[in-house]
């Protein structure tokens, strides 16, 4: 089955009475008939309404969106998967949730950084138009802060690892718990830090908020041999890391080196993509509800019994959910992994380690 | 010569394959996968578009239909709401949930629409259907033997079936099988042969059985309680106040003569004559509007695969099948019936059977834009092209059913390579234009 949206929170007496005119609209639901006037009202998944987009840099946007129903809540740094339909085809992508949580007008926000290779991100930052209905999913992640609050506190970013660690430093503003932290972020040029003007506004505001702008282009490359120079104090503060992977190795190595690693933690963005040669396959999780089964070889060969009919691509009984992963189809050589999107099980081999749901 | 196929039936009857080199068997699998690859790339917003308003339509009309019955008793509206309703629930069996569950629309990564997650309207569960459908029909379109569609197991359509006393009554049940065509469909699911060989565990049976039960109880839920029960309480409602208003009007001008008059009018209003008499009007415009999608759906179906045109295949002709040999019996084991664009839309697009069979997957809204291509091959490789208007198509299968119900028969006259123009409406051409603006505005 393809990915849907999170369940969403719906009322006890709105949810009764739907379950009571199903017998009039079976087999379809209620919600199938509501949507046509207002497609927020489904309970089928949790859907929002893009209410604003604004660029914050030249390849970044803030989209503003309203959910359907009553926003579940979230912790301060976690990320929710988006569900948009671009040409006729619906895309999942986890982003980090930008807003704070509880926001007084029960919108949420994501900021997408422009990749210019990608689908959904151009569509955001470039054809996004308020009033668009996208799916929301679950959200997850437990790159969050703890509780209780630590004294001190160093966050390091670089270039759209900004996005979750925004949403924290907003959450400590409300709270007015932003006594005693410190940002280093990286980005190429003034221009080019995501949430520039709103960080800077903090730092005027927060005598206990520090923040270090590390401007690439003309100050070169932050290393974390800088950290004694940038915060000598570095090893007594919980530290909250978030951006491109080699900068995260690194900072583990010398926080394994320097310092306690548990006081490291950290949210990685790297795509799960396959580095298996083409035509090499790969290992294959078969997941179905109540087990996983792992298969270097062929599910059925694995002695798992599969759904099958034609085994030429015609029938789509077989049909799988791709979970993590890339495939191949066999029919033409063609390579494609959406996270949730649909597989035919006997025309597609592994790319790589895939996950399957059947 | 291509390998494995026969020249020419007991019958007599040619084989278009046979006449075929393996070399362009070959070719054409390529021609045919090309297209399909070709349409496959190009799939985007308008058809997202079209399926998502198609989708939209049915479901106002679904309530249109509805609410029209809210008057039942008036025959105008028992006509229109009938014919409304009759029109939703072909749309939703045919262009919707058949193509749907085919997986038409599977690329759209959609969490409902989307063959693993759709029900229909129906008695045949979604997973029997694809079972019996997809599956062994499609893959096994028209050999004898192997698909059971040839017949439903029930009916002697090709001359190849041996006859049995008991086609003698083929006629009669044939109409039968018209009015009461989606319980005929889910039976058929069921699969007797294999239950009576012991093929099919018993398990299985039962967890059908229940599937249909299941099914069949919504549905005389939803057409034959719940609406009917509603439009009753609405209309009795309605009634009751127009009443109660038209006494008390009269009440006012005070006259003891009214006074009295209006106590013999109050005993005249009966609610529960009123609740009756729509509850069956609704239901029986309900059970009208099953009845006429399972006589059109049976219509379409059966002009798919058993007029005179269609060829049928032995086991051991496609014992060594090719890609390019299953293309082309798929080609001249189907049918097509000509129509107008709203004919296509409302058959579900298996006025374009050809193209369907060659393509199960294909969203059916390009079934028409692809389809001079396919007569263009068709016409390059000599290749038939089944086609014909409905009645045409339609007066030989029943033509066929009479016949075949007395021993003996034999297959009609083929019709040959295909001659025809590549474009064989104004339709098609306007539906051609179309898809080339659209492509260029991409």
């Amino acid at each position: 089955m393809a990915e849907t949206g999170a369940k969403p929170k719906v009322p006890k007496l709105q949810r009764a009475a739907l379950r009571a005119v199903r017998a009039f609209s079976t087999p379809l639901l209620p919600d199938d008939y509501l949507e046509l006037i207002n497609p927020l009202w489904s309970t089928r998944e949790l859907r929002g309404r893009i209410e604003r987009i604004d660029h914050v840099t030249h390849d970044a946007s803030t989209v503003l969106i309203k959910p359907g129903y009553r926003w579940e809540g979230h912790e301060a740094g976690q990320y929710c998967r988006i569900g948009v339909d671009i040409r006729g085809v619906r895309h999942w992508r986890a982003y980090s949730l930008t807003s704070e949580p509880d926001r007084p007008d029960g919108c949420i926000s994501i900021t997408p950084k422009l990749v210019e290779s990608g689908v959904v991100s151009p569509y955001l930052v470039r054809h996004g138009r308020p009033g668009a209905i996208v799916s929301l999913g679950g959200v997850e992640g437990d790159f969050v802060l703890p509780d209780p609050l630590p004294e001190k506190l160093l966050f390091i970013s670089a270039g759209s690892g900004i996005t979750p660690i925004m949403s924290m430093l907003r959450s400590l503003c409300r709270r007015d718990r932003l006594d005693d932290a410190v940002l280093i972020h990286s980005a190429r040029t003034p221009d080019d830090v995501i949430f520039g003007g709103e960080l800077r506004h903090i730092a005027r505001c927060f005598p206990g908020f520090e923040l270090h702008e590390q401007h690439t282009s003309t100050m070169g490359r932050f290393a974390a041999e800088h950290l004694d120079e940038l915060c000598p104090d570095w090893r007594e503060r919980e530290a909250f890391a978030s951006g491109p992977g080699d900068m995260l190795d690194a900072l583990t190595e010398h926080w394994e080196r320097e310092a306690d690693v548990e006081r490291l933690c950290m949210e990685r963005f790297q795509p799960k993509l396959g580095t298996a040669e083409v035509g090499e396959g790969g290992r294959i999780n078969f997941v179905s509800r109540d087990c996983v089964v792992e298969a270097d070889v062929c599910g059925e060969e694995a002695g798992l019994e599969l759904p099958f009919g034609c085994r030429e691509g015609i029938c789509h009984t077989c049909v799988g959910t791709l979970r993590t992963g890339r495939v191949r189809d066999l029919r033409n050589g063609q390579v494609c992994g959406q996270d949730g999107q649909s597989v035919r099980t006997c025309i597609n081999a592994p790319e790589g380690p895939v996950e399957i749901e059947v | 010569m291509a390998t494995g196929y026969r020249t020419h039936d007991e019958n007599g009857v040619a084989n278009p394959l046979s006449k075929l080199s393996d070399e362009q068997l070959a070719e054409i699998g390529k021609e045919f996968d090309e297209l399909h690859d070709e349409v496959r790339a190009d799939l985007g917003d308008r058809d997202a578009r079209y399926i998502n308003g198609i989708i939209a339509l049915q479901r106002r009309l679904a309530l249109i239909g509805r609410a029209e019955l809210f008057a039942s008793r008036s025959k105008p509206a028992w006509w229109i709401g009938m014919a409304t309703l009759s029109t939703a629930k072909i749309l939703e069996n045919m262009e919707i949930g058949h193509n749907v569950m085919h997986g038409q629309w599977d690329w759209m990564n959609h969490p409902v629409i989307n063959s693993r997650a759709w029900d229909w309207d129906t008695a045949s569960t979604a997973e029997a259907w694809r079972h019996s459908h997809n599956y062994i029909h499609h893959t096994f379109t028209n050999i004898l033997g192997k698909d059971r569609d040839l017949g439903y197991e029930i009916m002697r359509i090709d001359s190849h079936q041996s006859w049995h006393p008991v086609y003698l009554l083929q006629p009669l049940y044939n109409v039968l099988l018209m009015l009461v065509f989606e319980w005929g469909v889910a039976a058929h699911d069921l699969d007797f042969t294999a239950i009576r060989a012991g093929e099919k565990p018993m398990s299985k049976v039962r967890e059908e059985l229940k599937g249909m039960a299941g099914k069949g109880r919504l549905q005389i839920q939803k057409d034959y309680v719940a609406w009917p029960a509603l439009s009753a309480a609405l209309s009795t409602a309605v009634e009751a106040g127009l009443h109660a208003l038209a006494t008390r009007r009269r009440s006012r001008a005070g006259a003891l003569k009214a006074k009295l008059r209006r106590r013999s009018q109050r005993s005249e209003f009966d609610a529960l004559d009123s609740f009756k008499r729509t509850y069956l009007a609704t239901l029986k415009a309900n059970l009208w509007a099953n009845v006429v999608r399972n006589v059109w759906s049976n219509a379409i179906i059966f002009c798919g695969h058993f007029p005179d045109q269609t060829y049928v295949f032995s086991q051991e002709e496609v014992r060594d099948e090719q890609p390019g040999g299953r293309y082309v019996r798929q080609l001249i084991g189907a049918a097509n019936i000509e129509g107008s664009p709203l004919f296509h839309v409302m058959s579900g697009n298996l006025g374009y059977q050809v193209e369907h069979h060659l393509y199960p997957d294909m969203p059916s809204s390009r079934y028409g834009e692809i389809a001079p291509r396919v007569r263009e091959i068709c016409k390059r490789y000599g290749l038939p092209y089944n086609t014909g208007p409905f009645f045409k198509q339609w007066g030989t299968v029943q033509r066929t059913i009479l016949r075949l119900a007395f021993p003996g028969g034999k297959p009609r006259k083929k019709p040959g390579p295909w001659q025809g123009e590549t474009f064989i409406s104004q339709g098609e051409r306007e539906l051609a234009m179309a898809a080339d603006a659209a492509r260029s505005s991409d």
